[in-house]
Formats: structure tokens, C-alpha cells, sequence
């Protein structure tokens, strides 16, 4: 009897060994296995026989039908194996069919280059300010030791709005009325930049806008001095543009500062640009604002920020910054 | 202001370097360099020749045909574009071979026909001034023994020289003169400066028999100087002060206003002379105009005076100038003047701007006025200087001057405190440092128990305070030596909340596919109407064209503008987004526009769905509490499709679409989906809180109800009622299925809403998931009029 099942084995191994499909299997399963199967009934026989005997002829018994579940198991897995590489392949995609169908959005050059320099002002502990475009001549002007007969007004090309009288509202010619605003209302010590638009009436062309950007600092505190004002610009300069870019000040007017200051950066042929004007607070300025001057001392610098997004990705025309054109603004 | 550094030399004779090295100390000082031309560097093969005939083109009229000598002795036929010489005339001629700055070399042409052997030139051609208009004649410019053929630099007799063009700025009156850089540059290297003495032979007649001058209000005058010129006669100046006015930017017109305008530029002290022939008894006053008072000045403009302007009257009170700005054409200089009333004075400056600004005449001596001339000696050295120059043209002055003053500006010392400056500046200076600095260009300075006792000159004007007077240490100590330190406060930068949600909804609205605009604020007039929109905007007073002359009251023009751009650049579907002011008109009482930062997202060729859509990721974004949409009507946007904002019981703007009407106007195609936000009330309103709720363990049981609902009762109506039903226990509402037509009444849509019911603590059991259900059934028949569909 158990030679018999031996050639059983032995033909289930050979036959599961060539089975293709899971249904067949599952035959084979039945027939080999199954309460029908050889096996099965050659156990039920074992009842018949000596004790030692049926031991002995039930441990093979075990033995071959082990045998047999293996090697079912084994043509199970391989067969499944089978039938997930061949879905799998029916599965393959090419994956450069794309269609873009979540689009992405660009922020517009300018709020990127005014991001980027509040980014590293923050870094180096400056808050953010803002304040109104259109402007009293009190915060353009006046307050800012500018007044109505200053022939630093006229430098201005000042755009003016018909509200109150002739002259007395406009669109403001620079940043600085922010510093206004902001020690009027602040305490010292203040350590503020300003971005935001200004106006001036140039005709737009390649490299002018009559509305454009621009960036202001102030730092009123105790004991500030020109060396600070030196030292924060060059800091920033580090940087925003890098460690090899070197800074220098040259005296200039700015009725709002004393000393005033132009400062230019190095470019890499050693020639210098000139990036903005800076000075230390006009006492004028301070007590203008209710700041006492021999308490509070202070500087202001600024400079125009879609100057430096038309330098850092060389446009050649200024007016790519207002046109809207998304061809432009999806390239930043 | 131009310097060359020939002249700087007549008052600093050991000023000398290289041209840029020198350039970089000026911009060093203040007076930065805008550009350094090196003069004498005449063009190569441009020669003094002679024009020998002139006669016309046979084929052409712009040009006619020249004849010229330039030395070989055999006449030369040109063609040449202008007519402004005459037989017999001097003039530059570029020889065949020359290559002219501009880069073209001269050779033999034939313009139609006839032969051109060289080109005459213009003075911009050559690079001698700036005029480009007919050709140079250089009739009385050539030097004693000049002969054709000779290389231009030669027959002038240029030598080399150095021009700078300086930045002035408006604080530094001296600077716009040559005498006033020489006085900083001779400071800064360290080497003597002086005025030379200009001797002068006066006529034994006395001014005090010729001239009367008064002062009525000595607010407008500081000083006023005038003597009489004798023996005048108006011919053309020498070849040397005709080149150096040019060289600096000024156009030689006779020998005294070419004196005139040479003392100016040398020592910054603009002049004026009257034919005194039309000044009766030589009589003069000094007032304010009366209103509506009106003046002939010398361009021939009439021009009515307000009480500002500081004018010059005669001795029947008649206004015979503007005083500082320009003169009168009744007491002008012409050929037939043979006495000159010449004068010097100071102005007030603010007098002078408004004048100048109010009848829009700048000039070169206003300018000076206008930032404040030197009273004091340098007055009486121009007139000197002016005499000298004249009497080498044959006139004669008179003897002394008449010299009335008025008020000047206070120079009692101010008292400067090194401590001050040091703190100022961060430098450690001494007062003897200081000191040093301050007298190097001019100053008075004397040491006082430790302070500075500092004068200031009088050609500094716009020099007064210690803060003043640390500046100019500090300009002459070389801000390069400053020592930079930082600020040594403990701020903690940052951004606020507003600018923090601001940067959010900007990655937001990117990451829903919208690119970001920033059109100019400027409309057009009819811009805000075609947008549907009142014509309530700030208008600007002096547009630059009046397509931008309007201030926006909303970003919705500037968008369909954008919109229609990229449209007609076919990119129909743009996603565009806003953030940026509006200037909406005045509130009562306040002066200022009521201006707002607006958020606008225009979605082209979508509907409003897709606005609510974006908006929806706002409201999660920003946890936006309370958001609801109540279908309403807005200016510009379509009637039936538009929904206002309301976040927590606040309206903030509007949701929807364009009205299609506004769309036409705009030129835009197809729909487009809109949304517009007052963005600074949002942000600054309440915004909601993000709080926790532990995540339940539990099963939850889902739910599906459709409810046959009239068009009329939102879906958000209905929504709420669910909410209200379902209690505590319904976690989540989700709108899946929207069906009209077979099956449902007419005017009425299907909802159909998956709804998950869970609790916390516990399975929910079959009844209360039961009852739940029956409760959000109820309710939204109850509240929103929603049948429960079979």
C-alpha cells in the first residue's frame, strides 16, 4: 500500500509541477487530497491493521501527504506569482502621457523679490510696515523736512490727486511717509522696512513705470550711529546678494536724513552700482513725529525692489512687470 | 555742474592725478561723477578749412554742394546737409580717412550724382558742445596764426584738459561753481587754495553820482550790489571764454553775457545787467510785486506777478524785473547799449523757488538762488572778476559800487559738541580732528572749554544746525572710514498675522492654478462704468495720458483687462489672482481716499462654481469661521449668479460671475468666473480658531437621503437643516448628486446628501442611527421646504 502512494507522490509531484491554472489546481487539490483521493481512503484502512503496523504505516501516510501539500503550496504561490506579473504587465502606463491637469499658479516677480527682501530683513530683526499710497502732503512732504518751497519737491515729480486743495493729496513719491505713520504711532525703539508702490510721472518705457516698488528701513533706538547704518546695509547686502558683494556710502542730500548717503554695491568687474539712499533721521524729522532727538537717534535707507527682480533676471523691459501677460508670469 | 581741471587749477594750481582717481575723490565728497571726458582729444583728421564757394545741389534740395580749402590749395567739392555758412568761413572739415566718434569713417560719395570729398561738421559731431544743428564756424575762435589745414585742437589752441560732470545736490549752493569744487577737491588732497586777485582800472567817475538803489523789503533781499559799465560795446567774446562755456554747457551769445554767465559759473554768483540808459536817474527799488502786477520779461512772455515774487522797480515804481529769476526786456541790453547797470544780489531762497516754480522758469541763476548764493566777500570778488573780464573787451567801470544790504541769515558760531557727532557718526574724534576737518574747507572753528565754537561761511546757505556740521566732518573725514558696526538692540523680526494670512492665501490661490497680477491702479475714464461700476473714482490732477488717469474702486477692470490680453495672446483659460489696493472715494470729513487691500480671483471661461470652488480652499486655508453665501446682486456681476460673502455674520465681498454685459465691454470671451474680497477686513475680522476633537474609535454609519428641494431654497438652507436634525452625532454632510428633470417636479432640483453619523463614546446603535436620520428628515422639511425622495 505505501509503495503504491510513493507512485502517487510521485505522480502528483510530476502533474502539479506542469499545472498552468488555478482551476486545475484546485482538481489536482481534490484528487490528490480530497475525501476520494487515494490518501484518504488509504488512511481510513489504517484502522485494520496491528498496532505497530498502523504506526508505522501512518507516520509514511503523513509523510506523503506533507509531501504532496508542499508541493501544491509551491505551485499555488507560482501560480499566483504568475498571474500578478501578467496583470502587472497588463497594467504598464507611459508615463509621459502627462496632461497637466493640476496646474500650479506663479506668484508675481515682484512679490517674490519684496518676499525675499522681507524675508532677510525679518532674519535680521526688522518687523514689516505698510501704509496708504495716496498721501497727505504732510507725510510725503512736510514731515519729512520737506517743505513747500524745497526745491527737493520739485525733484519729486509728484503725481497729484484732485482731493482738498491743489497739491495737498497725492500719490506718494516714495516710501518714507510710512516712517511717519510708524513713529507716530510706535514707541521707540523701531526697527521697520516698508515695502510697497510708489508713483512718479514718468512715462513708462523699458526701464520706467510711473507706478513701481520700492523698500524703506528706519531704526530709531538709543545710541544708533552712521556705523551702524554702514554696518546694517552692508549686512544685508551680505546677505541678499551674497558674501563677495562689497558696499560703499557716498555723501549725498536728502532733506529727511543728516548725513545723507547714496550706497552701491560692487559688481563683479569692481565697478560699483548705485543701489539707494540712506542717512541718519533728521532731527527735523524726529520731532516732527514727537521723538525727542537728544534721546533717540536713528537711519533710513531704501531702494527699488522691481529694480532688483529686472537686474537679478535681466529684463529688458520694465513694463513685463504690469502687462500681465501670463507667457511672462509663469516663468518665475 | 561741469568742472574741467584747467579752471579747478586757476584756483588749486597743484590739483593733479589721474582723471578717474580724481573722479572718485569728488564722488567721495558728495559731488558724484555722472561722467569724465577727457577734452583735446580732437578727432583725428578733422582740420580748419576755409568755405570757398557755396551753390546749390542740381538734383537735390536738402543738400547743397560746398567748395572748401582745407589747406592743399585745390578746392574740394562736399555736399553737405546744412546752410548756415557763408563764403569765407572757418569751419572743422573730417578729411577722407577720419573716423568720427560715432564710428563712421569718412569716405569719397556720390550723393546723386556729385562727389563728396569729407563732411563738414557740427559741433555734436566733433564733440564740441552739444549743438548738432548746422555746422561750427569757427570764424573768431581760431588762435593768432591759425592756418588751414592745421588739426582742429591746434588752430583753437585746446589744450588737454579734464572735464567732470558733477552731481550737485541741493545742499550744496558752492559746489555749482568751478571755484566752490576746487575749494572741496584742494580740502581733500590736501593742497593750497586761493582766489586770484583780479586788479581792475576804474574811471575816475563815482557810482554814488549814478545809482540810488533801495531795499523795501530786506526779507526778499540779503544784499544788493550794482555799479555802471561804461563804453560798452556788444561784439562776440574771445576763442578762450567761448570754449570754456561750452566745454561747461553754455552757449556763447555776446561778449557781456558771455562775461556774465563765465563769472557764474566760476564763482556761483549769477549777475544781471540792465541798458541803464533805460533806468531812469538810475534809480532802483526793491519790493514785492503787488498782485496781478505784470512784467515783460526777456523772452518776450508777459507775465502777472503774485505778492511772492521779488521784483525790481524803477524810479516810477513800473517792474523792470524779476528779481533772481529773469529780467525785464524794457532795461535789456541790445546792439545800440553803450552803459551797463550791472548787478549782484542775494535772494532769499524760498522766495525764489516759489516764483520759479509758480511760473515754471528754472534757469542756471535761479537754480543757484534758489539753494542760496554767498553774500558775503564772494559778491565783491564777481564784481571784480566781471569789471576785469570787461575791461579786456575795452569797457570802463566807474568807480565803487553801490552796496545795500538787507537780511542775511544769522551766523552767530553754533556751539558743536564732539560727544554729539562722535555719537552721531560712531567715529572717535577729537575736537582738534573736527576743528581740522571744518576750517580745511572753510569753516570757523574754535575750541571752547571742549566744544566747538563752529562759523559757518557764507556760501553755505543750507548749513546751519550740529547736525549740519556733522555731516560735513563726516564728509571730510570720508564716510569710507567710518567703522560699521550693527545695531546693538535685541528687535525680533517677524511678520504680522495679517502679512502672515496674506502669504498664505497667495500659495493658496498658486496652488489652485492662479498666476498673480499686478496691473498698474490707474483706469481709464469709462473703464469703471463699462465695468458696470459708479464713476466714483479719484481722479489725478496731472495724468501722464488719460488712459491713467482715474484711481481703481475696484480690481475688477484691471482683471477683464488682463483677461482680454492674455485672451487675445490665445491663452483663453487664464486663472488669475489679485492682492492690492482700491482707492475708494473719501469718507465724509477725512481727506484721504478710503483705501482698502482687495483679493480678487478672476477664473477665465468658468462659472461661478469654480469661484465658490476656490473659495472654499480660502475658507479651509485660513479657518474662516462661519462662511455663508447669500444669493444677491453686486455692480458688474451677473444678476442670477452671484452670491455675497458672509463670514461670521460680515459681509466681505462677492462670489459668482461677470456679468456678461461687462464681458462684452471688456472685449472678454466666454464666462468668467469671480471673486472679489475686501481682504483687509477679512483678515483683520474674526478669523476662526483651529480646535481639537479626539478622533472617535467607533464605527460610524453612513447615510443617504435625496430631497426634492424648489429652486428657490439653497442647498445651504438645506444643508443647515441637516445639521440642525442630525445634532452632535452627524459628523459630516457631503452634497453628491444634483438631478433635475424626469422624476422631479418642475422648479425643483434633487439633492442628495451622504450623511455619516458617529459618536465618540460608543457604537450607535441601529435605533439612534434610525432616529438621527428621521430627525434630519424632519428638520429639512420642516426648514428648507426638502421632501424626502422615495
Amino acid at each position: 500500500m505505501i509503495e503504491e502512494l510513493e507512485q502517487t507522490a510521485a505522480d502528483a509531484s510530476a502533474r502539479l509541477a506542469e499545472v498552468t491554472d488555478l482551476d486545475s489546481l484546485a482538481t489536482l487539490d481534490a484528487e490528490f487530497l480530497g475525501k476520494k483521493s487515494a490518501l484518504t481512503l488509504a488512511k481510513k484502512q489504517l484502522g485494520g491493521l496491528e498496532p505497530d503496523d498502523r504506526k508505522a504505516a501512518g507516520k509514511a501516510l503523513n509523510e506523503i501527504r506533507g509531501r504532496i501539500e508542499a508541493d501544491i503550496a509551491e505551485a499555488r504561490q507560482r501560480l499566483t506569482a504568475d498571474a500578478r506579473a501578467e496583470q502587472l504587465e497588463a497594467e504598464r502606463l507611459d508615463l509621459t502621457e502627462k496632461r497637466d491637469e493640476i496646474k500650479r499658479g506663479s506668484l508675481h516677480l515682484v512679490t517674490q523679490s519684496r518676499d525675499r527682501l522681507e524675508d532677510v530683513f525679518v532674519g535680521m530683526g526688522f518687523t514689516i510696515a505698510e501704509g496708504p499710497e495716496v498721501e497727505s502732503a504732510w507725510y510725503n512732504f512736510e514731515a519729512l523736512n520737506i517743505p513747500e518751497w524745497h526745491p527737493a519737491r520739485g525733484s519729486f515729480d509728484t503725481i497729484f490727486v484732485n482731493l482738498g486743495e491743489p497739491e495737498q493729496v497725492m500719490l506718494r513719491s516714495h516710501t518714507s511717509p510710512v516712517q511717519i505713520r510708524t513713529m507716530e504711532n510706535t514707541e521707540p525703539p523701531i526697527y521697520i522696512v516698508a515695502p510697497g508702490r510708489t508713483f512718479r510721472t514718468d512715462t513708462a518705457d523699458a526701464t520706467h513705470l510711473p507706478a513701481f516698488n520700492q523698500i524703506e528701513g528706519l531704526v530709531i533706538d538709543k545710541g544708533i550711529t552712521m556705523g551702524d547704518l554702514a554696518g546694517t546695509i552692508d549686512e544685508f547686502v551680505r546677505k541678499f546678494f551674497g558674501g563677495e558683494v562689497k558696499t560703499r556710502l557716498r555723501p549725498s542730500y536728502f532733506p529727511f536724513t543728516e548725513p545723507s548717503a547714496e550706497f552701491d554695491i560692487s559688481r563683479p568687474d569692481g565697478s560699483w552700482l548705485e543701489l539707494g539712499g540712506c542717512g541718519m533721521v533728521h532731527p527735523n524729522v524726529l520731532r516732527n513725529c514727537g521723538i525727542d532727538p537728544d534721546v533717540w537717534q536713528g537711519f533710513a535707507f531704501g531702494f527699488g525692489i522691481d529694480r532688483l527682480a529686472v537686474m537679478r533676471y535681466q529684463l529688458d523691459d520694465i513694463r513685463e512687470l504690469v502687462n500681465n501677460d501670463v507667457r511672462f508670469l509663469r516663468q518665475f | 555742474m561741469k568742472v574741467t581741471l584747467s579752471w579747478l587749477r586757476e584756483f588749486a594750481p597743484d590739483i593733479d592725478g589721474d582723471p578717474v582717481a580724481l573722479g572718485e575723490i569728488l564722488s567721495a565728497l558728495g559731488l558724484a561723477v555722472e561722467e569724465i571726458e577727457i577734452i583735446g582729444d580732437v578727432v583725428e583728421g578733422v582740420v580748419l578749412a576755409r568755405v570757398l564757394d557755396l551753390r546749390p545741389h542740381p538734383d537735390a534740395d536738402k543738400i547743397q554742394l560746398v567748395d572748401v580749402d582745407d589747406g592743399n590749395g585745390t578746392p574740394l567739392q562736399v555736399c553737405c546737409g546744412a546752410f548756415n555758412m557763408a563764403v569765407g568761413d572757418l569751419i572743422p572739415f573730417a578729411t577722407i580717412g577720419t573716423v568720427m566718434p560715432n564710428g563712421m569713417e569718412i569716405a569719397q560719395r556720390e550723393l546723386r550724382g556729385q562727389r563728396s570729398n569729407g563732411m563738414c561738421c557740427s559741433g555734436a559731431e566733433i564733440g564740441f558742445g552739444e549743438d548738432a544743428e548746422g555746422i561750427l564756424v569757427l570764424n573768431d575762435r581760431v588762435i593768432e596764426g591759425a592756418e588751414l589745414g592745421m588739426a582742429l585742437g591746434d588752430a583753437l589752441g585746446i589744450e588737454n584738459d579734464v572735464l567732470w560732470d558733477l552731481e550737485v545736490n541741493a545742499n550744496r549752493p558752492d559746489a555749482m561753481s568751478v571755484a566752490g569744487v576746487a575749494r572741496d577737491l584742494s580740502a581733500a588732497l590736501g593742497v593750497p587754495f586761493s582766489f586770484p586777485v583780479h586788479e581792475t582800472n576804474r574811471s575816475d567817475e563815482s557810482v554814488t553820482d549814478l545809482l540810488d538803489v533801495e531795499i523795501v523789503d530786506p526779507t526778499l533781499c540779503g544784499r544788493f550790489v550794482a555799479t555802471v559799465l561804461r563804453n560798452v560795446t556788444v561784439s562776440q567774446s574771445p576763442a578762450w571764454m567761448q570754449n570754456r562755456l561750452i566745454q561747461l554747457g553754455m552757449r556763447p551769445i555776446n561778449s557781456v553775457v558771455d562775461i556774465s554767465n563765465y563769472v557764474m559759473l566760476e564763482l556761483g554768483q549769477p549777475n544781471h545787467t540792465f541798458d541803464l540808459a533805460t533806468v531812469p536817474n538810475g534809480r532802483l527799488q526793491v519790493r514785492r510785486a503787488a498782485e496781478g502786477e505784470t512784467l515783460v520779461t526777456l523772452d518776450d512772455a508777459e507775465r502777472t506777478l503774485s505778492s511772492v515774487d521779488g521784483v525790481i522797480t524803477d524810479e516810477t515804481d513800473t517792474v523792470v524785473s524779476l528779481a533772481g529769476v529773469m529780467g525785464g526786456a524794457s532795461t535789456e541790453i541790445s546792439e545800440s547799449t553803450t552803459d551797463v547797470l550791472l548787478e549782484m544780489a542775494w535772494w532769499d531762497p524760498p522766495s525764489i523757488s516759489r516764483t520759479v516754480k509758480r511760473l515754471n522758469l528754472p534757469s542756471e541763476a535761479s537754480t543757484r538762488f534758489r539753494r542760496g548764493c554767498d553774500w558775503g566777500d564772494n559778491i565783491d570778488r564777481a564784481m571784480a572778476r566781471f569789471i576785469q573780464l570787461a575791461e579786456e573787451q575795452g569797457m570802463v567801470a566807474v568807480t565803487g559800487q553801490v552796496d545795500v544790504p538787507g537780511d542775511v541769515p544769522d551766523r552767530t558760531p553754533v556751539r558743536v559738541r564732539p560727544a554729539k557727532v562722535n555719537g552721531l557718526l560712531g567715529t572717535a574724534l577729537s575736537a582738534d580732528d573736527m576743528a581740522g576737518h571744518l576750517t580745511s574747507i572753510g569753516f570757523g572753528a574754535e575750541i571752547v572749554d571742549g566744544d566747538l565754537d563752529v562759523t559757518i561761511p557764507t556760501w553755505r546757505w543750507d548749513t546751519a544746525t550740529e547736525t549740519d556740521i556733522a555731516e560735513e566732518v563726516a564728509r571730510m573725514f570720508g564716510y569710507a572710514n567710518i567703522v560699521r558696526t550693527v545695531p546693538k538692540g535685541e528687535a525680533a523680526g517677524g511678520l504680522t498675522e495679517y502679512q502672515q494670512a496674506r502669504r498664505l492665501v497667495r500659495e493658496v490661490l498658486a496652488g489652485a492654478g492662479c498666476d498673480e497680477t499686478l496691473p498698474m491702479p490707474f483706469l481709464a475714464p469709462g473703464d469703471l462704468q463699462n465695468a458696470g461700476l459708479p464713476e466714483d473714482g479719484v481722479t489725478l490732477t496731472n495724468p501722464l495720458h488719460a488712459e491713467e488717469s482715474v484711481l481703481r474702486t475696484s480690481l475688477l477692470p484691471g482683471q477683464l483687462k488682463a483677461i482680454a490680453y492674455n485672451q487675445s495672446h490665445r491663452e483663453p483659460g487664464t486663472r488669475l489672482f489679485e492682492i492690492d489696493h482700491v482707492y475708494r472715494p473719501a469718507a465724509e470729513g477725512e481727506l484721504l481716499p478710503d483705501e482698502r487691500e482687495y483679493l480678487a480671483v478672476a477664473l477665465a471661461g468658468e462659472e461661478a462654481p469654480a469661484a465658490v470652488a476656490v473659495l472654499d480652499l480660502l475658507e479651509r486655508a485660513l479657518a474662516l469661521p462661519n462662511v455663508r453665501l447669500q444669493s444677491d446682486r453686486a455692480p458688474g456681476l451677473h444678476p442670477t449668479r452671484t452670491a455675497e460673502v458672509v463670514i461670521a455674520g460680515r459681509p466681505r465681498g462677492y462670489v459668482g460671475e461677470v456679468d456678461p454685459t461687462v464681458l462684452e465691454n471688456y472685449g472678454v470671451e466666454g464666462r468668467v468666473a469671480w471673486i472679489e474680497l475686501d481682504l483687509g477686513e477679512l483678515l483683520n475680522g474674526p478669523l476662526g480658531s483651529r480646535k481639537y476633537t479626539p478622533v472617535s474609535k467607533f464605527p460610524s454609519s453612513d447615510i443617504d437621503l435625496a430631497f426634492e428641494v424648489p429652486d428657490d431654497v439653497a442647498a445651504s438652507a438645506v444643508e443647515l437643516s441637516l445639521r440642525k436634525g442630525g445634532g452632535a452625532l452627524l459628523q459630516t454632510v457631503e452634497l453628491f448628486d444634483v438631478y433635475r428633470g424626469d422624476g422631479v417636479a418642475e422648479g425643483s432640483r434633487s439633492l442628495a446628501y451622504r450623511l455619516r453619523f458617529q459618536a465618540t463614546d460608543r457604537t450607535l446603535t441601529d435605533a439612534e442611527v434610525a432616529e438621527a436620520r428621521q430627525s434630519c428628515i424632519d428638520q429639512a422639511a420642516k426648514k428648507a421646504n426638502a421632501a424626502l425622495r422615495g
